[in-house]
């Protein structure tokens, strides 16, 4: 420790730390723009000089090491005048209209120059312009005002691990750019709204509609995917204007993800369902609350009456909160039926009777960074379906030497250093594993367990890429197996499941080995399971329920055409049944087409909710907005239809009360990612032979279509990541099939009987050889039909 | 005190710079003796630092004690960098150093080589001489073919590559951190420093740099012993340098002369002033250190001690001589405008506060200065010293500060007359411009 005093206050520092960091710990604000204590040290503003004992000019106390004994003034004559002298020289081409400049009000070059400049200019030349830049849909580029404090440059380098932005140019002509015309493409992009200290960097779809001063902030948690982030939700007038990050060290650290930040947008859509809707003669029609959920009452009373309580099925969104999942899953229940399911996009299920608790990361999200050295991703477009936990991955990969193995059919680039990659097709992941599996029991000479020994692969399998993961794995101490989505879409998932869970063991250290862990696809992928919103025994999954159609379904926030592992069954079966009945944010045309009874469903902006993130941290949260027109939370409508139906346990005063039913005791002991064996299997969509001119598909979720608060966002759906699907096929495989790339092509589903869509070939090294990559959830690609499966691709 | 040239002796001839010339003038043969015996790296840096040696490109810091700290015992490759980016307006000697004497370089950062355990080695030669660059790789490329440099030098166990590097012309990539940027290939712009180059330089390894001229009088030390070299000159003000003396003089050039050596003699050795006008003022060391009027300048020795004593600085040794024809003011204008156009544009005072200084600079020269605008120089210049990253700041502001300080009565004229002290045709005849008279 290290002793320095600070206008006086003597506080004690670890070794290595800044002045800065000693002014913190002491108390002592210190003016700086380019400092940032997430970002590397620049030192370019100046701001921070102060005065330092013996030293002959002011340093800059960001980066300036503290020494023992270290005096230092920051409010001396000498450090007042310097931070004078620069504040003076920001200010000479900075434009001075604050009052039309969006960041006024929340401006720290604003709100620095009342303590330090002048009250009037000495400088009369004219002043610097600089031309906007576009840099996409999402921020606002007002480059006169920049300051050039890089942080914005830092950031989408160092966090965002791409560097998209520079400083061009020298001297006064300096400015912040991006290669040229290109816009900024990372889904962390927005966070340099936030780090911009001036208004250079404004939000897009935000700016001029609403002053700082005028909104509220209104804590809430992100209701995409399965990191949580901590959220501040700024209104005006209860209506949302603004989505910033809330601090949380443990958890999103001060960043959010674009979708976090720009989705709300959707709340304010014209495809808001704000009225009950029931359908009377093929026509729409509002009607009240009363009528909508008497006649929903109604339908599904009889149909249980006429077909038996079996006929009836349930589908939830996993983006719906605890409390939605708990009563819905009551009220299925109490109807006397076991089917019901959250998992919409999953397709094998055979884990669900050999499971020990509720899968989730394995571990906590701030563990990563000190409690991690080798990690395996297994199925994962972690960068696009995970933003925040791929930039954690990330930062340890660079900072702390974690080293990243992935095993896939998409080599898609994480931004993050991968030791070792085994780029397979979807149709070789569990014999991937199984070699990993076998490679590994080599390296670090712990036995296979006796059950798998049996199926280990022979030698052949053993391939350098193979053998190099197990190195990585069997050299590090503190190990994790991760899987992601596409390992838990896979038509195979169990035994994916079990696989992973064999390699984690052998990995690591002392007998326990490696910690599994599932990356999580929805804001609630943790917490549909410790709500129970699962099938029972009898009861049929998300899969079957489609495969094998119902007489009536309860749809919760879902988009069957778009949610679903396969949306054009999905659509066949709700349209065949007699009853469906939807609670839903969005009157999408789908749901037009198929229900009978649209219920509103408030967003999570609108209703007080729960979601258990991937780590298994339960967070509750308030609406903090009014909902529009009739719309209603889904747990009042919930528990007011559970009443109708003469259901008992529908009682509830609060959500609170109905979270304390889910998540009362100690709900952690329940999530557990064991999983017994499972037997081998061949399944029927992957053929055993090969067949040319098939392809196997390899299905992402574009990070904007992943749900349809993010489908409904028009800032977006502008951005480079919501751009139209296009047919990703390595070189070999385009060569295979003697196309060319760009040529449109023909590609239709092996099963599907339909024409199939049209889909420009993009080759795409980054696809295992033998498969196309299409995205899912997308309104062009929903005739193809399952997200695992064959594709079949024809020349036009 | 006399000239007693080193580094530029014998460099009359027809072709000086081949290897066999320079070995003809006694040249690799302090690195063979160092080679053969072995000698330990400390006794090198302790004949360094009894030289008196002090870096040539500006700054003067002691050479020896910058030798002594580069850690001894770092694992893995440690770097030599040699700074031959000379981008300063005045000065020209190293340039001269390269294309006539390439192997006094070459062998200076062997030996530094060996004395800091150096495995590899940078020369980052200025953008804009490319001929030079080329003769530079010749040269290393006959040292190579005779052993002298890559594995094994002279059959020993010591091995030392070096490259050439050129620059592209930025005069920010002289100044020695911004200088490692851009041999990593980045942007050319200064580190903040600490960490300094030492420990953290080159690819974050400990590297030295020092400049051409420095490491080219490293063999000489080392052949006539540091004692010897130190006699040279004065105490604190070692051996010999290379003024490179231009403006008005009749023979402007480099010339090699004993630190300690009077202004005078110098001057008397570049012809004296041209067309016998008076001298009327001297920027003694590269147009970053402050200007002296001739009354000062005359009664000065060149060395490091005598001319910062003065009020300047030594710095390349760039003597830029000004006769009686010269509007200061104009003078001011050019000098302010190079640093307006060579700021990195990093840190804030430097960026803005070069072209504040310029355009009322401009300002003044061109009949639109105002009362107060002499003060507001001083304060502008005020705020950037010593509030930069880099030195480029203090360069910026040190010129206006010198200009305003002895010339303060051509800037008030200026300003209160709208024209200049010094009249036109004096001007035009000074600087030998044909003017028409009907412009």
């Amino acid at each position: 420790m290290l002793e320095i005093e600070i206008d006086g206050k003597a506080v004690r520092v670890p070794g290595g730390s800044t002045v800065m960091d000693a002014a913190a710990v002491a108390g002592v604000y210190i003016p700086h723009f380019c400092y940032h204590k997430k970002l590397s040290i620049a030192a370019s503003c100046r701001m921070c000089l102060v005065q330092v004992e013996k030293a002959p000019k002011p340093l800059p106390a960001c980066a300036t090491p503290v020494t023992d004994g270290m005096k230092v003034w920051t409010r001396s004559e000498a450090a007042v005048k310097a931070q004078q002298g620069v504040m003076e020289f920001l200010l000479i081409n900075h434009p001075l209209d604050c009052p039309i400049c969006d960041q006024g009000g929340e401006c720290q070059l604003q709100d620095l120059s009342v303590g330090y400049g002048g009250a009037q200019s000495r400088y009369a030349e004219e002043k610097r312009v600089v031309f906007n830049k576009n840099f996409g849909p999402l921020v606002a580029s007002d480059a006169t005002r920049c300051i050039n404090c890089t942080r914005c440059v830092r950031f989408t380098t160092e966090i965002g691990g791409l560097m998209e932005l520079g400083q061009a140019f020298r001297g006064e002509r300096a400015e912040i750019m991006s290669f040229v015309e290109r816009t900024i493409d990372s889904e962390l992009s927005g966070n340099i709204i936030d780090l911009c200290p001036v208004g250079a960097l404004t939000s897009k779809p935000f700016r001029f509609s609403a002053r700082a001063w005028e909104l509220s902030r209104r804590r809430s948690v992100s209701p995409h995917d399965a990191f949580g982030a901590n959220l501040i939700v700024q209104t005006k007038h209860d209506v949302v204007k603004r989505v910033l990050p809330f601090a949380n060290e443990e958890l999103n650290e001060c960043w959010i993800s674009d979708k976090d930040r720009f989705s709300y947008e959707a709340l304010s859509s014209g495809e808001r369902l704000t009225q009950p809707m029931i359908r009377r003669d093929d026509t729409w029609q509002p009607v009240s609350w009363q009528a909508a959920l008497a006649l929903a009452a109604g339908c599904l009373r009889d149909v249980i009456q006429d077909h038996g309580a079996a006929a009836l099925g349930a589908l939830a969104s996993p983006h719906a909160t605890v409390e939605e999942l708990h009563l819905l899953q009551k009220l299925v229940r109490g109807l006397g039926s076991e089917n019901i399911d959250a998992r919409l996009r999953q397709r094998d299920f055979r884990a669900d009777a050999l499971r020990a608790g509720a899968p989730w990361l394995g571990m906590a999200v701030a563990d990563i960074h000190d409690h991690l050295d080798r990690l395996l991703v297994i199925g994962s477009f972690l960068r696009k379906d995970a933003p925040l936990l791929a930039q954690k991955v990330r930062h340890s990969a660079h900072r702390h030497g974690l080293q990243v193995s992935a095993i896939g059919p998409s080599g898609e680039d994480w931004l993050i250093p991968i030791t070792a990659r085994a780029l397979v097709a979807p149709s070789a992941m569990v014999a991937t594993l199984a070699a990993v599996a076998a490679a590994l029991a080599e390296e670090s000479g712990k036995a296979i367990s006796e059950t798998l020994a049996a199926r280990l692969p022979d030698k052949d399998a053993l391939t350098e890429d193979v053998r190099a993961i197990a190195r990585s794995l069997a050299s590090g101490e503190k190990v994790a197996v991760w899987l992601g989505n596409l390992a838990v879409q896979h038509a195979q998932a169990a035994e994916l499941h079990l696989w992973a869970q064999e390699i984690a063991r052998l990995a690591g250290e002392g007998q326990a080995g490696g910690r599994l862990g599932f990356i999580g696809e929805a804001a609630n992928s943790v917490g549909l399971y410790l709500a129970h919103a699962l099938p029972g025994a009898q009861g049929l999954n998300a899969w079957t329920m489609i495969t094998a159609p119902r007489k009536a379904y309860v749809l919760l926030g879902v988009e069957p055409d778009l949610d679903c592992a396969d949306g054009v069954a999905a659509m066949a079966a709700l349209a065949q049944a007699q009853r469906v009945v939807a609670l839903a944010t969005f009157a999408s045309p789908a749901l037009r087409e198929v229900a009978d009874v649209l219920l509103p469903l408030a967003p999570f902006t609108e209703t007080s909710g729960t979601y258990v993130n991937c780590e298994g941290r339960a967070q509750s949260f308030n609406a903090v907005a009014v909902a529009p027109g009739e719309v209603r939370p889904g747990w009042k409508v919930l528990r007011v239809l559970g009443n109708l139906l003469g259901l008992a346990g529908f009682e509830q005063e609060s959500s609170q009360a109905v979270c304390e039913e889910v998540l009362g005791g100690d709900f952690r002991a329940r999530l557990n990612n064991v999983i017994g064996d499972v037997p081998p299997s061949t399944p029927r969509s992957f053929s055993a032979t090969p067949v040319p001119g098939v392809l196997q598909r390899v299905a992402d979720i574009p990070i904007h279509f992943a749900d349809p608060l993010v489908r409904h966002a028009p800032a977006l759906q502008k951005t480079a990541d919501a751009a139209a699907p296009v047919l990703r096929l390595s070189r070999n495989t385009l060569d295979s099939l003697g196309l060319k790339a760009g040529e449109t092509v023909r590609v239709k589903g092996a099963d599907a009987g339909v024409a199939g869509v049209e889909l420009q070939l993009v080759v795409d090294e980054t696809v295992a050889h033998g498969c196309a990559r299409v995205a899912a959830a997308h309104p062009d690609t929903v005739a193809l039909g399952p997200l695992t499966g064959e594709l079949i691709v024809e020349r036009i | 005190m006399s000239a007693h040239a080193l580094i530029l002796a014998g460099l009359d001839g027809d072709r000086t710079w081949r290897l066999q010339d320079y070995v003809a003038r006694g040249g690799y043969a302090a690195l063979k003796k160092i080679v053969a015996e072995k000698t330990p790296p400390d006794a090198i840096i302790a004949e360094l630092k009894a030289s008196g040696l002090r870096g040539r490109g500006g700054a003067g810091f002691p050479t020896g004690l910058k030798w002594s700290f580069m850690p001894r015992a770092f694992p893995g490759d440690k770097y030599l960098a040699c700074n031959s980016d000379e981008g300063e307006p005045g000065t020209f000697k190293d340039r001269d150093i390269l294309r006539y004497n390439p192997h006094a370089v070459i062998e200076g950062m062997i030996i530094g080589a060996w004395a800091m355990g150096c495995t590899r080695g940078y020369n980052y030669i200025h953008g804009e001489i490319f001929e030079i660059y080329r003769r530079f790789e010749e040269a290393l490329a006959e040292a190579r073919a005779a052993g002298l440099l890559g594995r094994n030098i002279l059959g020993s166990d010591f091995s030392f590559e070096l490259f050439a590097h050129h620059g592209y012309g930025a005069y920010i990539c002289g100044e020695e951190t911004a200088l490692l940027e851009s041999i990593e290939g980045k942007k050319g712009q200064p580190r903040f420093k600490p960490p300094f180059p030492a420990s953290f330089g080159i690819y974050g390894k400990p590297t030295t740099i020092n400049n051409t001229e420095t490491f080219a009088s490293v063999p000489f030390i080392l052949g006539m012993g540091g004692e010897a070299f130190l006699n040279l000159g004065k105490p604190n003000n070692g051996g010999t340098k290379i003024f490179s003396i231009s403006g008005h003089v009749n023979r402007p050039g480099n010339y090699e002369l004993n630190l300690g050596t009077p202004f005078a003699e110098l001057l008397e050795l570049a012809g004296g002033i041209r067309g016998g006008r008076k001298l009327k003022a001297v920027i003694p060391g590269g147009s970053s250190s402050p200007v002296l009027p001739a009354n000062i300048i005359m009664d000065c020795t060149l060395d490091y001690d005598a001319i910062s004593k003065a009020g300047s600085m030594l710095g390349s040794g760039a003597v830029i001589v000004m006769d009686e024809s010269t509007c200061m003011v104009k003078a001011l204008e050019r000098l302010s405008y190079f640093y307006h156009e060579e700021s990195c544009g990093q840190c804030t005072p430097c960026r803005e506060g070069t072209g504040w200084l310029y355009r009322v600079v401009h300002r003044i020269e061109h009949g639109l200065g105002r009362p107060g605008d002499v003060d507001l120089l001083k304060s502008v210049a005020g705020n950037i010293m010593g509030r930069t990253i880099c030195a480029l700041g203090d360069a910026a502001a040190m010129p206006v500060q010198g200009f305003v300080k002895h010339f303060g009565d051509e800037f008030a004229y200026h300003i209160e007359h709208k024209q200049c002290l010094v009249p036109r045709g004096v001007q035009d005849a000074g600087s030998q411009i044909y003017v028409s008279p009907s412009c």
